[in-house]
């Protein structure tokens, strides 16, 4: 195991050979039906990495995203093709796909707020796995709160409605919930499309304190979040994965791939 | 600061012309129903009494209460509702939250929307053929309220999946995300958000289940018994079958009467309706998106 302080460290300056892989992408492909969403990516994701995905829109990001978390299996015109391993194991041969998802915190562009007390939202995930020692999620909601730097703004009025919060406030809550599952990996989809300037900062900063503990997936419409938070920025393009870089490299201008400069420069259609 | 210009006074007007004509309509739509309710009670009113609710019909009908009628439209109601109710939000829930989207599970929707619309006394018929033919009840209790179920059923499946519908996807989304199963999702977040609007279009039911005659006319209503019913297995005496019979079958009746089972049967409905509207209040006030 690599130490804490280690960890906490610049992945981008350790070598890639004693990186750990946390997730690995084979041959992926994506349909609806008949349209490909994303055609044959290969990519690997590494422990406690934030990896950026950018793209321009309909690029097939967000299918990466559910596959990852086996949404296929509730869309009915949805089919996946390809390996995506997680923690070393296939997703399909996952004990129960419920197990596989309570793994992954998934944060969607509009923030979703449950129609339940902010307490409700937070606690909404240890109670699904049979948690209902008072103490613990009392605990649960203090602690997730304040990681996702919403609990002074909420702390006096936990039974108030999620629904009702601000809507910045509200991708906050989205955090915290995402957080009381404990999660190895953090998916972000686009977070920040309906936040303001300043809470997107803040949930940044939130992410950069997170990143020691947990792997980030951070698919982002904005190039320079990418810049200031990813070790590693893959570029998606019209459901083809173009290029996977250090992130520093990247926005240097050394991409293996004319587009990914044009588009991070933006010279782009 | 601002003068109004010729343009400010147009939008004004016309927002008055529109605000009058919406208030006409709701007018001409209020009219028959306070006439209804105003005929009713000053030709009915006078009948109403703790003796009339409580007391049984005597003298051919003539004179006395409506008491076994009550009793016995409460009976048909409570059981119609015992089995379409369960059943009918488990089927909606079912082809709300688990069927694939097929096909086959359009075909039911479909089906079941058109079921809605049958007339009562085509359910009349399949009651007669199925519970009391078929299945032996007899004409009772049992068989009526089936037959009622029967009735009501598609109605509660179509309005509880309109309700289960208007949930929002993303929530369901957000809790599957999470690790959660269909039923939880289900559980926790579906059901507390639609229950306003299920209790809703069930309450709505029960109105009609004490309104309607023609289904439990020949499936288990008497026109008249001079005992209580004891058991599902017994026939009944039921409120709308009552007024039919004391409005029409029975020479002699003081006009009062019929009036006054009239004001208690449209009572029930309107209690029933109330109900349904402080249940949406108190529950949609609370859960809100
Ligand atoms: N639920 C869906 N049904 C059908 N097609 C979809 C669905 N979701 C996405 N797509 C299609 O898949 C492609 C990739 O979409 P998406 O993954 O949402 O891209 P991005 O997140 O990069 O904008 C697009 O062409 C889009 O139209
Ligand atoms: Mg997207």
């Amino acid at each position: 195991m690599v130490s804490q302080a280690a960890r906490a460290g610049d992945s981008a300056k350790k070598g890639a050979a004693n990186r750990k892989v946390k997730l690995s992408v084979r041959n992926l492909t994506i349909r609806y039906g008949d349209v490909v969403a994303l055609n044959n990516a290969n990519l690997d994701i590494y422990e406690n990495e934030v990896m950026g995905v950018i793209g321009p829109a309909n690029s097939g990001k967000t299918s990466f995203l559910n596959a990852i978390n086996r949404m296929s299996d509730m869309r009915s015109n949805m089919t996946v093709e390809g390996e995506i391993t997680f923690n070393g194991v296939n997703i399909r041969d996952w004990r129960n796909v419920y197990a596989l998802r309570s793994r992954i915190g998934v944060v969607f562009p509009l923030p979703v707020g449950l129609p339940m007390t902010i307490y409700d939202n937070v606690t909404l995930s240890p109670r699904l796995r049979g948690i209902t020692d008072k103490r613990v999620l009392d605990e649960t909601v203090e602690r997730c709160l304040t990681r996702a730097a919403l609990w002074d703004e909420v702390k006096d009025r936990l039974n108030h409605l999620g629904s009702m919060l601000s809507g910045g406030q509200q991708q906050r809550l989205t955090i915290a919930r995402a957080l009381s599952q404990d999660p190895d990996l953090l998916m972000l989809d686009e977070f920040s499309i309906a936040v303001d300037p300043v809470t997107t900062m803040r949930i940044e900063d939130v992410l950069k304190e997170l990143k020691s503990q947990m792997t980030i997936i951070l698919v982002t419409n904005l190039v320079q979040q990418a810049n200031r938070l990813a070790d590693r920025t893959s570029f998606f393009l019209n459901g083809e994965h173009v290029e996977t870089g250090e992130t520093e490299a990247l926005f240097e201008g050394r991409t293996q791939d004319q587009r990914t400069r044009d588009y991070i420069e933006g010279r782009f259609g | 600061m601002f003068a109004a210009t010729e343009r400010d006074f147009q939008y004004k007007r016309t927002e008055k012309m529109f605000r009058a004509l919406f208030g006409f309509m709701v007018l001409i739509l209020a009219i028959p129903v306070l006439m209804i309710l105003a005929i009713l009670l000053i030709k009915g009113g006078p009948a109403i009494s703790m003796a009339f609710i409580f007391t049984d019909p005597t003298n051919g009908m003539t004179e006395g209460g409506i008491f076994p009628a009550l009793l016995g439209t409460i009976w048909l109601v409570v059981v119609s509702m015992m089995a379409s109710v369960p059943l009918g939000i488990a089927a909606a829930v079912y082809l709300s939250e688990y069927a694939p989207d097929n096909w086959v599970t359009r075909a039911i929707n479909l089906a079941t929307i058109n079921l809605a619309g049958v007339p009562s006394i085509v359910h009349a018929l399949f009651g007669v053929g199925a519970f009391v033919v078929f299945f032996r009840f007899g004409t009772s209790i049992l068989a009526a309220s089936l037959t009622l179920a029967v009735m009501t059923l598609p109605v509660v499946i179509v309005s509880s999946w309109e309700a289960l519908q208007s949930v929002p996807r993303a929530f369901r989304e957000a809790c599957w995300n999470m690790g959660a199963t269909r039923w939880q999702t289900i559980w926790n977040v579906v059901l507390p958000n639609s229950i306003a609007g299920i209790l809703t279009g069930v309450i709505l039911q029960v109105s009609r289940a004490a309104g309607e005659t023609a289904p439990i006319m020949f499936t288990g209503a008497a026109l008249f018994l001079p005992f209580l019913p004891e058991s599902v297995f017994d026939q009944t005496m039921a409120l709308a079958l009552h007024l039919f019979v004391v409005a029409t079958q029975v020479p002699g009746v003081p006009e009062q009467l019929p009036y006054g089972v009239a004001l208690v049967l449209i009572g029930i409905v309107m209690i029933m309706n109330t109900l349904s509207i402080w249940f949406r209040m108190k529950l949609r006030g609370k859960k809100k998106w």
